[in-house]
């Protein structure tokens, strides 16, 4: 049976124009930029200087804080300088420069295809492994996996879910990765499961994806524990409260985090890059990628090594189109619009999406008519009408009140509003505000 | 190569818009049209162009030259003021009378909050009440309807409506059965269209296709119009049961007057109704009450407008009060 959640929710076109494209590898790019800091948290401390030479995998920042995470060089080479660029998820970053020489990889990574299906590590040194390898949620969220996985005292997990969603329409990077390496993620999902101590795992696939539900369920049947379950197309089902909702129909309480109701969502892509950290050794230094858009000539799907400037996977997906509005790192509801093709890709990078300048324009600004249409498609149940409103009488006090650090900001209102309202626009403002307050009152 | 544009998510829309919106309620309205067109001839089409017309003109002239904005005429909700001030007037109203009412609906009652949007008052019941207390002879002298190369009921050109006839038989004294011969037939006549009244009256059918176009289309929801109906129904069921000489039955309640009208038009005006749907259906529930309170008991024969004038000024406090069902809401034990 399939299942979704309840509340909001909307449908946008799908567009997966690149779902029956099989993953390709990108050639290298001539210079590699590494930002130091891909992930959610305190950026990592670089460890290397200007003109050494590096190796594919070899760690080239650290990650010192609790929340925090490794890097690794992705290519090999002479390390240029260590400078700010801007990445592809808008920030300007301090990156590891690297003019590419060759593809020499460290001692120790396997860098085979071949399946590795045996589990040896324990408990205590897959958390290390993950931790070492510098993975991290690469749904989008970018939070460090070992410090998800890390349960708090007095917290228990009971069962953990795969992401394998995908509910951003024209993306379709963990789509192809669950059919063509859907038994590599299988055992990283045991592997999780192993570092949670849990015995239950589901995967949440939406249905326009049968044959990947088809393909990992029949996976699944030799592993214990392991479950697939088909949902209901809507977005935001890959939102991770909604997420679980849907599958467990448990609600996290307001400001909590998944444990609270016992339960750790990782992407399906992490679950592979989970594989290859803790079965091949492997960090994180490459990732599949989207390219796609109505006027890209070759959509598609590659595995990208991290720091490579998104003007080459738009090369290989055909070169900039003409009638290029917005590209786009990430899908169309919650993508950055991206203001340099210069930017490289990263440990959060899903797809570059490329749109028409049609598509691109946002329409006319009109009064709001009250129509509640976005108070009905808010998954969160807040009334965005209202907090942009709030917002813009600078009433703070009031926008937190109406809850607007609940906003998971998935754009369902403005996406809906037949207003044209910018309401999300004005809604993150007021979290930042907020966020600010709630911050200097902590302080006090 | 152009420039990157540059802006917050989501970068997609739907083909929502305000103007979809407003052409489906324009689109409702329709068969009320044309069966007020059957009924009442060259004057229907008279009074709703009249009406249509210059609610534009005076949207078009205050935006122009006094509030020096945009002109967003074309969105169409000047369209559905137009047709609704028609709706509730006599086929019979003088032009000048019919500007008055678009002068007070469209400025007052709209562009005086800042426009489409912004209003607290549904803009054609404000205009129309205008005129109902400026021009109460005008406004209550109602013309028979006529069906097209079909007979009047009765001789006269001009009539009470059901309604009238209730209120001035019960003041004299008389009762519920005594008047009731004096209105003929009224469950039939008044689903289909005999009964005197505005143009906008005379077929309840005819508005709730209407209506039911508008749900399916999801630019109404129910709860609105089943807690006003609902409501109105029970309370005059009640007060039948209590006295049914003095109280007449509550079917007759339904049918006649504004009733469907007010319940599928004016109540669930987006605008100036509640966003919750606990919200709404106080607001259509003491809507229904209202209308059957100043009926009854108060000095004009129909109260479906003034209720929902009152319910309207409601909407705030019902807005602060009735929030959506929150995620994650922590109970507080
Ligand atoms: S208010 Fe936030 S959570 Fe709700 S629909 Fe808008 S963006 Fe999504
Ligand atoms: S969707 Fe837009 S027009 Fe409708 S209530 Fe929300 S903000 Fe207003």
């Amino acid at each position: 049976m399939l299942k979704t959640f309840k509340l909001g929710g909307v449908h946008p076109a799908e567009n997966k124009i690149s779902e029956d494209k099989k993953i390709e590898v990108l050639p290298l790019p001539k210079i590699a930029y590494i930002p130091i800091s891909q992930h959610l948290g305190a950026p990592a401390k670089p460890l290397v200087n200007k003109g050494d030479s590096i190796k594919v995998g070899q760690q080239i920042a650290k990650g010192e804080a609790f929340i925090s995470a490794n890097i690794h060089s992705s290519v090999s080479g002479k390390v240029q300088k260590i400078d700010a660029v801007i990445d592809a998820s808008g920030y300007k970053r301090t990156a590891v420069v690297v003019q590419v020489e060759g593809d020499e990889w460290e001692e120790g990574i396997d860098k085979t295809k071949d399946i590795k299906r045996d589990i040896t590590l324990s408990q205590k040194e897959i958390i290390a492994k993950i931790n070492e390898k510098g993975i991290v949620g690469l749904g989008g969220a970018t939070f460090p996996s070992h410090v998800k996985l890390m349960v708090p005292d007095g917290k228990k997990a009971d069962v953990l879910i795969i992401n394998g969603v995908e509910c951003e329409p024209y993306l379709t990077s963990d789509h192809r990765l669950m059919l063509e390496m859907g038994e590599e993620m299988m055992i990283g999902v045991e592997i999780l499961k192993r570092a949670l101590g849990v015995n239950r795992a589901v995967i949440g696939i939406e249905n326009n994806k049968p044959d990947a539900i088809e393909h990992l369920s029949k996976i699944a049947k030799n592993f214990s524990g392991i479950e697939v379950q088909g949902l209901k197309v809507k977005y935001p089902q890959g939102a991770e409260k909604q997420l679980i909702k849907a599958i467990i129909n448990r609600e996290v309480p307001s400001g909590k985090l998944p444990i609270e109701v016992g339960a750790v969502v990782n992407n399906s892509g992490t679950a592979y890059a989970v594989y290859e950290a803790v079965q091949k050794n492997k960090p994180l230094i490459e990732r599949v990628v989207t390219i796609t858009g109505k006027s890209v000539k070759n959509p598609g799907n590659f595995m990208v090594r991290i720091g490579t400037p998104v003007s080459e996977l738009i090369e290989a997906g055909g070169g900039l189109p003409d009638d290029t509005g917005k590209v786009i790192s990430g899908g169309p509801m919650m993508g950055k619009a991206l203001n340099s093709l210069e930017a490289p890709i990263v440990k959060g990078t899903s797809g570059i999406l490329i749109m028409q300048e049609e598509e691109a324009a946002r329409k006319q600004v009109l009064n709001c008519i009250r129509c509640s249409r976005c108070v009905s498609v808010c998954p969160m149940g807040l009334e965005p009408y209202l907090l942009e409103k709030v917002v813009m009488f600078e009433d703070f006090e009031r926008t937190e009140k109406e809850r607007v650090m609940d906003c998971i900001e998935c754009g369902s209102c403005q996406f809906t509003c037949p207003a044209n309202r910018p309401l999300l626009d004005y809604i993150r403002l007021g979290k930042n505000k907020v966020g600010q307050i709630m911050r200097a009152r902590a302080k006090k | 190569m152009n420039l990157l544009k540059i802006s917050g998510s989501p970068h997609v829309h739907t083909d929502n818009s305000v103007k979809g919106i407003m052409y489906g309620v324009i689109y409702a309205m329709i068969p009320a049209l044309l069966v007020s067109i059957y009924f009442f001839g060259l004057d229907a089409i008279r009074v709703t162009v009249l009406s249509v017309v210059m609610c534009l003109l005076v949207e078009y002239l205050i935006q122009k030259y006094v509030l020096k904005t945009t002109v967003t005429i074309s969105d169409g909700s000047a369209i559905i003021t137009g047709i609704l001030l028609a709706f509730n007037v006599p086929s019979n109203l003088p032009w000048h009378i019919i500007l008055i009412g678009a002068i007070v609906a469209i400025g007052i009652g709209k562009m005086s909050f800042g426009g489409v949007g912004k209003n607290i008052f549904n803009p054609a019941l404000v205009g129309r009440v205008f005129l109902l207390i400026s021009f109460p002879v005008q406004m209550t002298s109602w013309p028979i309807p006529v069906p097209l190369g079909g007979k009047a009921l009765t001789d006269a050109i001009t009539g009470p409506t059901p309604l009238g006839i209730m209120k001035e038989g019960l003041s004299a004294g008389k009762t519920v059965s005594e008047i009731m011969p004096q209105i003929p037939d009224y469950v039939q006549n008044m689903l289909v269209g005999f009964q005197g009244g505005s143009l906008g009256e005379v077929s309840a059918l005819a508005l709730l296709l209407g209506a039911i176009y508008m749900l399916i289309r999801k630019i109404i929801t129910w709860h609105t119009p089943v807690a006003f109906i609902g409501s109105a129904f029970i309370f005059a069921s009640i007060l039948y049961l209590v006295d049914p000489a003095r109280f007449v039955d509550p079917f007759f309640h339904m049918l006649t007057g504004g009733m469907m009208l007010g319940v599928f038009f004016m109540a669930t005006d987006m605008v100036t109704s509640p966003m919750s749907a606990k919200g709404q259906l106080i607001f259509g529930a003491g809507a229904g009450i209202l209308t059957i309170l100043i009926r009854v008991f108060g000095a004009y024969p129909e109260g479906v407008s003034f209720a929902i004038l009152i319910m309207n000024a409601f909407v705030p406090l019902l807005d602060r009060g009735f929030k959506p069902k929150r995620f994650g809401e922590v109970v507080k034990a």
